[in-house]
């Protein structure tokens, strides 16, 4: 399949605002062709009325939409000829796989041949051949996102929109979907762009991650940079940096040193702190046991995840650390929890 | 779709409001003819009657024998609510808590008194109460009624009592709750507002019963909207103001409990049973 | 020693226990009061005042003054029917995108809480030769001579819009909220515009209720009584089928022609209904979301 010859995507100060929740304030990207964009961010961040604002189906109070250099965002959501795949797929319960597969064609009065021809093919690509003449209402919840996912990219679309697509499917199928989606993405090389509060989903998924709060974008940056070097305290804590500790920041020659209680150890710096207050950020995976481990605590509880195990220890000022250890640990038992220099991320406070 | 309305949408959507509000301004019209009517003292070819007065509401309550009517009303309505709550509640938890054969039917049984028009199978049922020497009283008019409030109570609480779970239930027994117990600290407060919404819509659908009450009631049986019927049948041989006047009060007795209703119901649930409660 | 299991044992675990008792008396009491009536209604409309076991249905289908009955109130029923739901459609529509649709909700509920007897003394007002319609109408050189709006076909007809359209919109209203906007929203991002929208989706889905709309609609049109008598000429046009069996039973006091003729009132009701309900197997029936199934 071949898609409509496009180069990028631009959002300029796309806004949107109404009430509090789930405003946009002022959002730029842009979207390159063949490119894979996560739009992560916790519920009510903005991220799906920010894709219906791409759809159309949200008229923007600000800003603007550009394909190339053609402005978008005045058209109707019939006129775009995107692609989209819904939460709940929302596909039509009167028409039988084929017939909603091949809507976006019959709707462009291509002929009936080309549709037969095309809507085979999308079949095909999402192994759905053997249910082509069942209802909607008569095939699995993972069968009906692959035909969502048919119907959207039949029309070959520049961009395929897709709002929380896995979430309604269990734990073993949103693994096999993930790698499906991805693996259509690369065949078609249109651009995507998915939305979803899950950060395993966007890691594994994007060529590039969009994390939004309150409606603005926090950063944008590849799976790799948010996992390792967030560019907020905020943005930390929602990539799984779960002690985020309020911290004093002392600068030593090259590193940063910070004190955490009484506890003082080395940190990589993020923000330009100068010395005074500061926020540690530390992946309970990367906050272990160790010989002079500055970090006393007290475990409270801790539980086996196959291979390690995580816990919860307090300190003796009442700090609760998420932490990982190779062996069994007592409840109760004091241990001395310390991170490599790398691992420990310094914010402005 | 949600986006900037093409001219063509727009007026369509246009052509819609004004349907829409030319039936509920002719509606609110007609309504108000009746209230300035009632008050009104003479009203020939002008657009407001010449005075105003409430006399016809003096000589309605006299000359139809309001107190009486109202009173009336009062026992049958009060009656049929009652009724139909201790038949259709009970009846309701049983469909709603029991698979068994036959219970299609059962429910098609109950569904016919609501699909079938009152006048319909209201002339048989007639026919049996005059026969059977129950009609022309008040006991007829309470049990014609009836017909179709039961089945309306099953209507409505079913979905309502199947989205109560059972396991509320069962852990109340667990605990140690007879069944006396059980009905009473436990499913009687969770069936309460279903009950009431219930109950409130049989109120209001009772008050404007025509045709069971007209077909069943003798001449001291006549509930508000019979004796407003005949009062307007034989116009010419009282004053249309104080048939008016009575229309009133016939409107705000119904239209009251109408607006008590609505703080519990939603007003398609008059028709139907709403959004899916289920 | 038998390990038979008891009785009581084996009938609740078919469903059938004390809790299923329950529903006994509203049983009995529907039994008594609608089902027995309407075959002792049935029985009687064969054991006519004279004659044999037909006499009554003979009488009735070759006497025109009662089989003109039928044609007459299918000819108000029908066009007021079609005409309800034909306005509910797009005014549900529109509605369903409102956000205060409860005002509009309430209104509308008004005039069938308040029921047929008050709204024909209403128009009676309004619409007369002196009523507010007439003389806006006058006043405004729309017509030289008051319009005859009541006491006759139109009266009835109207009478049948006031109550009529709002029960047939509410219904209306409920199935068109049933179905998931998102489909609608699915359909405009694949290219289709709001006709194609209306024509391919939402009518589909809306079918099947619709149907449904019109057989309830219908059914109360075909009953209309009061007003047929307040507003309309209930010796000539709008003296429909219930007007006919109301004077056979408490005019003629002929309860048994007056059953002979609740039947065949009954008997158009189930012919039109199952007809249709049968055309509805034709088309797609199953739920309007469009998510998991």
């Amino acid at each position: 399949m071949t898609h409509a010859d496009f180069r990028a995507l631009h959002l300029r100060g796309m806004s949107r605002d109404f009430g509090l929740l789930n405003a946009l304030k002022g959002v730029d990207l842009t979207v390159e062709r063949g490119e894979f964009i996560a739009l992560l961010g916790p519920s009510g961040c903005g991220k799906s009325t920010a894709l219906n604002c791409l759809a159309g189906l949200l008229p923007l109070t600000a800003g603007s939409i550009w394909l190339d250099d053609k402005r978008i965002d005045r058209l109707g959501p019939e006129d775009r000829g995107f692609g989209m795949v819904f939460q709940n797929y929302a596909l039509f319960p009167h028409m039988n796989v084929r017939r909603n597969i091949g809507f976006g064609l019959r709707m462009q009065r291509r002929v009936k041949a080309e549709i037969d021809a095309k809507v085979e093919e999308a079949i095909r690509l999402v192994r759905l051949g053997a249910q082509a003449e069942k209802l909607p209402g008569q095939i699995s919840g993972g069968q009906q996102q692959r035909v969502a996912i048919a119907r959207a990219i039949v029309v070959e679309p520049p961009l395929v929109l897709m709002d929380e697509p896995l979430s309604n499917l269990d734990a073993k199928l949103r693994l096999e979907m993930r790698a499906e989606i991805r693996r259509i993405h690369n065949l078609l090389g249109c651009a995507t762009i998915y939305v979803t509060h899950d950060q395993d989903e966007a890691l594994s998924l994007a060529d590039r991650i969009v994390v939004l709060r309150d409606g603005q974008v926090r950063q944008i940056g590849t799976p790799e940079v948010l996992y390792a070097r967030p560019a907020h305290a905020d943005v930390a804590e929602f990539m799984g940096y779960r002690n985020v500790l309020p911290a004093r920041a002392m600068r030593d020659g090259g590193i940063v040193r910070v004190s955490v209680g009484q506890a003082t150890f080395a940190g990589t710096l993020v923000d330009d702190v100068n010395d005074g207050p500061a926020l540690a950020a530390i992946r309970p995976e990367d906050l272990t046991p160790r010989d002079g481990g500055p970090l006393a605590a007290n475990v409270r509880t801790a539980e086996y995840r196959g291979r390690d195990f995580y816990g919860v220890a307090v300190t003796a000022d009442g700090t609760e650390l998420f932490f990982r250890a190779e062996h069994r640990v007592a409840t109760g038992e004091t241990l001395h929890l310390g991170a490599d220099a790398s691992r420990v991320l310094v914010y402005a406070a | 779709m949600r986006g900037r309305m093409p001219a063509g949408e727009r007026l369509w959507a246009t052509a819609i409001w004004v349907i829409v509000g030319f039936f509920v301004l002719n509606l609110l019209a007609l309504i108000a003819t009746v209230v300035v009517s009632s008050f009104g003292t003479r009203w020939l070819g002008t657009w407001l009657p010449a005075g105003f007065t409430t006399r016809w509401y003096a000589s309605a309550w006299e000359e139809f024998q309001l107190p009486d009517v109202l009173l009336t009303t009062l026992e049958v309505v009060g009656a049929v609510v009652v009724l139909s709550g201790v038949l259709g509640v009970p009846a309701a938890y049983a469909m709603a808590r029991r698979d068994f054969p036959g219970k299609a039917l059962l429910m098609l049984v109950f569904l016919l008194p609501l699909l079938v028009p009152p006048i319909t199978f209201g002339i048989p049922l007639a026919t049996v109460l005059y026969r059977a020497g129950l009609a022309g009283d008040i006991g007829g008019v309470i049990l014609a009624n009836l017909v179709p409030t039961v089945p309306f109570v099953i209507l409505i609480m079913v979905p309502f009592i199947q989205q109560i779970d059972p396991r509320v239930e069962s852990a109340a027994r667990v605990f140690g709750a007879g069944t006396f117990r059980m009905f009473v600290h436990v499913l009687l407060p969770l069936l309460a507002p279903g009950i009431l919404a219930a109950l409130l819509l049989v109120l209001v659908r009772t008050i404007a019963m025509f045709e069971l009450t007209f077909l069943t009631a003798g001449p001291t049986s006549q509930t508000l909207v019979v004796a407003l019927y005949y009062a307007v049948f034989a116009a010419g041989v009282r004053a249309g103001q104080s048939i008016d006047a009575m229309a009133v009060v016939y409107m705000v007795t119904s239209l009251l409990w109408l607006l008590i209703a609505l703080r519990f119901v939603n007003p398609t649930q008059i028709v139907t049973r709403g959004k899916r409660a289920g | 020693m038998s390990d038979r299991v008891p009785l009581s044992v084996r009938l609740s675990q078919r469903g059938l226990d004390g809790v299923t008792l329950l529903a006994l008396p509203a049983l009995l009491f529907v039994i008594a009061l609608f089902v027995y009536p309407f075959l002792y209604g049935l029985v009687l409309s064969f054991k006519p005042k004279v004659g044999g076991l037909f006499a009554n249905y003979v009488t009735f289908f070759s006497d025109p003054f009662l089989y003109s009955t039928i044609g007459k109130t299918l000819w108000l029923a029908v066009p007021v029917t079609l005409l309800n739901v034909a306005l509910s459609v797009p005014v549900a529509l529109r509605v369903r995108l409102m956000r205060r649709q409860r005002l509009l909700t309430t209104i509308l509920v008004i005039p069938i809480t308040l029921g047929t007897v008050l709204v024909a003394e209403g128009m009676l007002n309004y619409l007369g030769p002196r009523g507010w319609l007439n003389r806006f109408l006058l006043e405004f050189g729309l017509s030289s001579s008051p319009v005859r709006l009541i006491h006759n076909y139109w009266g009835v007809f109207l009478s049948l819009v006031i109550t009529g359209f709002p029960f047939t919109f509410l219904l209306t209203l409920s199935y068109v909220t049933g179905i998931d906007p998102s489909l609608e929203q699915a359909g405009a991002m694949l290219g289709a515009r709001a006709r194609q929208r209306f024509n391919e989706i939402l009518l589909p889905l809306l079918v099947p209720g619709l149907i449904v709309t019109f057989c309830l609609s219908f059914v109360q049109a075909f009953s209309v009584f009061p007003s047929a008598v307040l507003l309309g000429a209930p010796a000539g046009d709008t003296r429909v089928i219930s007007v006919a069996a109301y004077t056979a039973a408490f005019e003629d006091y002929d309860y048994s022609m007056a059953s002979a003729i609740a039947m065949i009132m009954a008997f158009v009701q189930v012919a039109i209904v199952v007809a249709l309900l049968g055309a509805q197997k034709l088309v797609y029936r199953g739920p309007a979301g469009g998510g998991k199934g």
